[in-house]
């Protein structure tokens, strides 16, 4: 992974202390602590089950955890715990310095409207008000996420599930943000077409320092895209590390398993 | 003189949970030193933990106990205790690793791979490719292959990439595994003429290299890793 991100001696972007959600009787994510750097990538990897996603709803504040907190470093460099936000604060900080990639593009995206429409909804939302100037960057991203100018007028109905995907990534980096969650993004596509979009993340997120905080259950997605693995199991992490050290020296049962049942290439 | 590498009783088992929790001693006891402008070899059968040792110093094995001192811009951090932001800081400005095998990433063209070292140490493009274009000459990959991505190229080739690779930058240290294994005569004279290189710049080095002649080429010390062997 392209770690020119990372910077010696700075201070943390986000900061999850002692994270626990419980529903009902049951503890999907139990004490989960941990710091992310600007320029970070954090792989959180686990089968279904294991909290993941709980974990990723607290941290991006879809989901008021029952115990804990999460601290984010905001763009004035002041530190806020994301539970004193307002709704609409937190919304602006959805829609500028926070971007979220769903694993189902319908999810982060408008189907109905054009896919310039999509990139340019951001900009707008951040009060940029001159069409042709919106047109001119929606055009820019889309080119950036390789899709073919010629379809900027046509809706994400009529793209195929790769390009969705990349859509949807232009959508949430067109307004720079500094930090991006991804929910399984390469999860419904093919071999061939999580490939490409896995290059293409990758050289996004070393060329605009993002901050990426990632869900998958995929080791080689975890291996190619982060610096960092949290392993999760009924709620817990487990292990954590570097993440080569992680894959190719696991030490727990449960990272052993999960390793060990990668199929070779 | 201020050793660029000190081990001093490092320790490595790996539990194999999957198997019953069998215990599997790879090393213990492992100290050594390195200093600037100097190429240890590892020696000893294979199985003996030399390419271990070398994971360990990269820190991609994590240390059971014992210490990896490793001399990182002007201080000495022990590896064995970094925290992973640390650790990759010390691998982007410090420690190279030449591996057996290229990770190529797919769709990157192999220009671009060997000169990316270069540029996440903040070269500009135009040069980090002029440097990664005279060394792809000088082992042999003809330029109709540059701008390809090294996935299908043959064992040998790609191996010549990867040295490409980590041969490039000019950090202190370097770490290879076998650098010469699938490589023909004249690659691999080109391969002594570069650690060669590096030992007049300085750098620190650790190699595991089975041929013979090749050794006697590049080693100013043997360690014998044997002596290391963990008591089953």
């Amino acid at each position: 992974m392209a770690d020119q991100n990372l910077v010696e001696n700075d201070e943390p972007l986000l900061v999850a202390k002692s994270l626990s959600k419980s529903f009902g009787r049951i503890k999907a994510c139990r004490d989960v602590s941990f710091s992310l750097y600007p320029g970070e990538v954090l792989a959180i990897v686990g089968e279904s089950g294991s909290g993941k996603s709980t974990l990723l709803q607290m941290l991006s504040g879809q989901l008021a955890p029952s115990g804990g907190h999460v601290s984010y470093r905001m763009r004035d460099g002041v530190t806020r715990d994301l539970t004193t936000l307002g709704e609409a604060e937190r919304r602006f900080l959805f829609r500028t310095d926070w971007g979220f990639v769903h694993q189902d593009p319908a999810q982060g995206l408008r189907m109905a409207v054009s896919a310039g429409a999509n990139v340019g909804e951001r900009l707008m939302a951040v009060g940029w008000n001159h069409y042709g100037r919106i047109r001119e960057t929606a055009s820019d991203w889309l080119t950036r996420v390789e899709i073919d100018i010629a379809r900027i007028d046509d809706a994400p109905r009529t793209y195929s599930g790769g390009m969705r995907q990349r859509l949807q990534i232009a959508r949430n980096l067109v307004t720079e943000p500094r930090l991006v969650f991804m929910d399984e993004p390469t999860g419904g596509l093919d071999v061939s077409v999580q490939a490409r979009l896995l290059d293409l993340v990758r050289s996004l997120v070393a060329e605009l320092h993002l901050a990426v905080i990632i869900v998958t259950h995929d080791l080689a997605v975890a291996r190619l895209l982060s610096h960092r693995v949290m392993v999760m199991k009924g709620g817990r992490v487990i292990e954590t590390g570097l993440t080569d050290q992680v894959l190719d020296d696991p030490r727990e049962p449960y990272t052993q398993l999960l390793v060990s049942s990668i199929l070779p290439p | 003189m201020t050793a660029m590498i000190d081990v001093a009783d490092a320790q490595k088992t790996f539990t194999m949970h999957l198997q019953g929790g069998i215990e599997l001693p790879v090393v213990s006891g492992v100290t050594f030193h390195v200093n600037p402008g100097e190429c240890v070899v590892l020696s000893g059968p294979s199985g003996a933990g030399k390419s271990s040792i070398l994971k360990m110093i990269f820190g991609n094995y994590r240390c059971d106990s014992g210490r990896i001192g490793i001399r990182h811009r002007g201080a000495v951090v022990d590896l064995a205790a970094a925290e992973p932001r640390q650790v990759l800081n010390i691998r982007r400005a410090t420690i190279g690793y030449v591996s057996q095998f290229l990770r190529a990433v797919p769709r990157v063209a192999t220009i671009d791979v060997v000169a990316e070292p270069l540029i996440v140490n903040g070269m500009s493009r135009t040069d980090a490719q002029a440097r990664a274009g005279e060394l792809l000459h000088r082992l042999n990959i003809p330029e109709r292959l540059w701008q390809l991505p090294p996935a299908t190229f043959s064992g040998g080739e790609q191996q010549r990439v990867n040295i490409a690779r980590g041969f490039i930058s000019d950090l202190p240290i370097l770490l290879l595994d076998e650098p010469t294994a699938s490589l023909d005569a004249a690659n691999r004279a080109v391969v002594v003429e570069l650690v060669a290189e590096k030992k007049r710049q300085g750098v620190a080095m650790v190699a595991i290299v089975h041929d013979d002649e090749i050794r006697h080429l590049i080693a100013d010390r043997i360690v014998d890793v044997t002596s290391f062997a963990a008591a089953a």
